[in-house]
């Protein structure tokens, strides 16, 4: 499996700050996901970080066993 | 020397803070800045989230970049996380150098950067609804300043 995380407000919209998935293409994730969070997911001011390491163009990335893709809204400020 | 956490309890700058100055004998200058969590205007708690790969290690290239930049003896960079109350320290950063210019240009680019480009989401009680706070225009306007 990999896994999903939530950060900030859209940990509320997903209900969990993480969540299981079956390894695929993003893409596919993505599809499996109630169509609002989806949306916010792929919302252009959203980062996603693979691992750790933000990614340039997540678009077509596949994601492995064991994955840890994150999702980061635009920051508050600390 | 590079010191930079994360914290989340509560915590006594103070208590870093002289360390940190300790630590670097013969410097001319420490500039240290706390934030804290403001009181009034009806706001009962804050939260920090952070992710954790991401936000220490952007503090600590945040630090680096600090220090180059204005040539420090060490930089100090504490953030709280988790829950906290009006009155308790969010954040406290202090600068070490030789003359004092570097340090406070160093406390206040630092201040600027935490503030809208660190890896933090914030959220706020009041009348015990919780609301997350969405970037500000000036934030951005006040980290442009460094270019």
């Amino acid at each position: 499996m990999a896994k999903l995380v939530f950060l900030g407000r859209l940990a509320d919209l997903a209900g969990a700050a993480e969540r299981e998935v079956a390894p695929g293409t993003l893409e596919a994730i993505l599809a499996d996901l109630p169509v609002e969070l989806a949306v916010a997911l792929l919302d252009e001011k959203v980062r996603i970080a693979r691992n750790g390491e933000l990614l340039i163009n997540p678009g077509s990335i596949m994601v492995a066993a064991g994955d840890e893709i994150a999702f980061l809204p635009p920051v508050s400020g600390g | 020397m590079l010191d930079v956490r994360l914290l989340a309890q509560p915590f006594n700058p103070g208590a870093f803070v002289g360390p940190f100055t300790n630590a670097h004998p013969g410097l001319g200058g420490v500039c240290t800045f706390v934030g804290e969590v403001r009181g009034g205007g009806g706001v009962e708690a804050l939260e920090l989230s952070h992710y954790e790969p991401l936000t220490l290690p952007g503090m600590q290239a945040l630090a680096e970049t600090a220090s180059s930049r204005f040539g420090l003896m060490g930089m100090l960079m504490l953030h709280r996380v988790g829950k906290m109350y009006p009155g308790e320290p969010i954040v406290c950063v202090s600068a070490a150098a030789e003359h004092r210019r570097a340090a406070i240009d160093a406390v206040d680019f630092a201040m600027d950067h935490l503030k809208s480009d660190s890896w933090f989401w914030k959220r706020e009680l009041r009348g015990g609804v919780w609301s997350w706070i969405e970037p500000r225009d000036q934030d951005h306007a006040d980290l442009r300043r460094w270019g």
